[in-house]
């Protein structure tokens, strides 16, 4: 059983007109095994928080923690956060020329777990995971993102959930540009992975078509940079009834 | 149509002249204004011969070595190569047999020592022969090549030439390809080591059906000048030339240059031309100049193009694999080796795309600190 703790989380980024605070205080909890959807508008700072949590260089953290197992991840570099269990499904995952995907999953894999894996297991073990996702096999053989449409960018992420088997995984904007069949097999490789009551997931979205594919047991409203109300899955219909608008008017008095 | 004035300043316009009849260059000459002369070892200003370049050469039997007095006409393109070729006493002449098929690689070692030297050496490829050639330039001192390649109908030949001499090494010089009917030159420049290297490239098409395959890997460090200018002179119908060069820069003072000329004549119908440069700077500090040239006399082509782009290397890519676990080196070499791909697949040889890789890797390795991604930085 593993927690992951976001203490009043403050977060600011360099803009054209200097720094400008993003993230104004998150606190959010997150055990093994738990699923939360964090919802909010577009510009909330949803992806930020995602962002932070992984360690992207543009993003400062000015105060508050980040605990993984009461160890802080912001000490941490990139990498060694990977390491230690985090994972971020990215949005708009780039790419990177002359990497073959087999290539670019062993080395993670390898990095990850500590040691290669024998080179026949693991590659039954890709087959069976591309497999899962309905990936085409010829697809470990294609550069890393290169030329990939939106929805075989979606899959290689789920792909990499499925073979690095974080503690604990943030899923940003997973269901954007994905069309009903390509959702429906992200969302069961989402699945799979809660199913295993191994990792805490971490949605995020600003729209409820991912939620009813994936159950969650927490939603958290972000507006503003900051979580404006939480509840159970209920308050996610409530969103889809009425939007955001009650919330930014909460937030704007501020 | 006729020309009236030289296509290129890298056509090899110099050959018959004596070497007096050949300005000394002063820099401010297009085709000298990126290098530094001052670092030369005065290998353009020289006058009387240096000593001598030594040769070690390993060929599989059936491969005919000589070295005999320098009578023919060598064809430089500029003052460095014409000093190469007209102050060398001698000519180191390799010889593949019509109708080789060599199963051995043509080992041709230049180790160079202390000093300014020059060379020259000839490959004659015969008809329908097929073999590879290693060119391996170590060592230090100061050299000035003239390498003439002449490849006879139907005959495929492959040049591999290596650069990885020490820190305060300087080469220069030409490799002049001269390709008959339905033949195929496949030219792989690697380039790692040294202060300055300067090496000039020249295709000629004596016959048509010819085709030039022209690649270049290179990896400038801090200090060091790396300058690779091709000319391309399509004169006679249907033939092809291919140029990829690749390069990664990283450090103070890392300057790569390359120069792709390729001339279409107006009687080379039917020709097929692309060439394509592409510089990756690791830092800041480092420079590279990339001017592609395409000058076309005819619309009756095949093809013609060519790209060149210098980009930085890229913070998302790196944080990307970082982000999957993987440590800042193992990512950096993963982006720089994915770089170099397309030109590593073109080398035949195993030991040397190893030995590209190994380089890198180590010059990589030396500036880790670099892109270290420490928390929230």
């Amino acid at each position: 059983m593993s927690v992951l703790e976001i203490k009043d989380l403050h977060v600011r980024v360099e803009t054209e007109n200097g720094p400008k605070e993003i993230l104004k205080g998150v606190n959010l909890t997150i055990r093994s095994g738990e699923t939360h959807a964090i919802m909010g508008p577009n510009g909330s700072g949803k992806s930020t928080l995602a962002y932070s949590i992984a360690g992207h260089p543009r993003y400062e953290v000015t105060s508050g923690s980040v605990l993984l197992d009461g160890v802080d991840v912001l000490e941490m570099s990139v990498d060694e956060r990977a390491r230690a269990g985090l994972f971020l499904a990215m949005q708009y995952p780039v790419e990177v020329p002359g990497v073959s995907v087999s290539n670019f999953l062993r080395t993670a894999v390898t990095a990850v777990r500590g040691e290669a894996p024998k080179l026949r297991d693991w590659l039954k073990e890709l087959k069976g995971a591309m497999s899962d996702l309905s990936v085409d096999p010829a697809f470990a053989e294609r550069n890393v993102n290169e030329g990939f449409s939106g929805g075989e960018r979606k899959r290689h992420e789920i792909l990499q959930l499925g073979l690095l088997k974080p503690k604990f995984a943030v899923l940003d904007e997973t269901d954007s540009g994905l069309d009903v069949d390509a959702l429906k097999v992200v969302s069961d490789g989402v699945n799979r992975t809660r199913e295993t009551g191994e990792a805490g997931i971490l949605l995020i979205t600003h729209t409820t078509r991912l939620l009813r594919q994936i159950p969650v047991d927490f939603v958290h409203v972000f507006v503003e940079g900051r979580v404006a109300a939480e509840g159970g899955p209920e308050l996610a219909e409530l969103i889809d009834a009425n939007g955001y608008e009650q919330y930014q008017t909460v937030g704007a008095r501020d | 149509m006729t020309i009236s004035a030289p296509p290129s300043d890298l056509a090899p316009r110099l050959a018959g002249l004596s070497l007096a009849e050949i300005a000394i260059p002063n820099g401010r000459e297009e085709e000298w204004r990126f290098t530094p002369l001052a670092r030369l070892a005065g290998l353009h200003s020289l006058t009387e011969a240096p000593q001598s370049v030594s040769f070690k050469i390993d060929a599989p039997a059936g491969v005919e070595i000589a070295e005999a007095e320098a009578t023919s006409t060598f064809p430089a393109a500029d003052r460095i190569a014409a000093a190469a070729a007209n102050l060398s006493e001698t000519v180191l002449s390799v010889t593949i047999p019509a109708e080789a098929v060599l199963d051995k690689t043509v080992l041709l070692r230049i180790n160079g020592g202390a000093g300014a030297a020059v060379g020259r050496f000839e490959v004659r490829a015969g008809k329908y022969s097929q073999a590879e050639v290693l060119l391996d330039h170590t060592g230090s001192g100061a050299q000035a090549v003239a390498g003439h390649f002449i490849v006879a109908d139907g005959a495929q030949l492959t040049i591999v030439s290596v650069h990885d001499g020490d820190r305060d090494h300087v080469l220069a010089g030409q490799h002049a390809i001269s390709l008959g009917r339905d033949s195929k030159v496949t030219h792989v420049v690697v380039t790692l080591g040294g202060d300055v290297v300067r090496l000039v490239t020249t295709v000629e098409y004596t016959q048509p059906g010819g085709d030039a395959i022209m690649s270049g890997a290179f990896f400038t460090d801090a200090g060091q000048h790396h300058e690779h200018r091709l000319f391309v002179d399509h004169a006679v119908p249907h033939c092809r030339s291919d140029v990829m060069y690749k390069g990664v820069l990283q450090g103070d003072e890392a300057h790569s240059v390359w120069i792709g000329d390729v001339l279409i004549r107006g009687n080379a119908v039917g020709t097929s031309t692309y060439e394509m440069n592409r510089n990756l700077l690791l830092t800041d500090g480092a420079r590279a100049d990339s001017v592609p040239n395409l000058e076309i006399e005819t619309g009756e082509i095949e093809g013609a193009g060519h790209a060149s782009t210098t980009g930085r290397f890229d913070e998302e890519q790196i944080f990307y694999l970082t982000s999957r676990g993987i440590p800042v080196v193992e990512a950096k070499r993963l982006v720089v080796r994915g770089f170099l791909t397309e030109v590593i697949d073109r080398i035949p040889a195993e030991d040397v795309r190893q030995r590209l890789l190994v380089g890198v890797e180590r010059r990589l390795g030396d500036s880790v600190s670099l892109f270290q991604d420490g928390p929230d930085a």
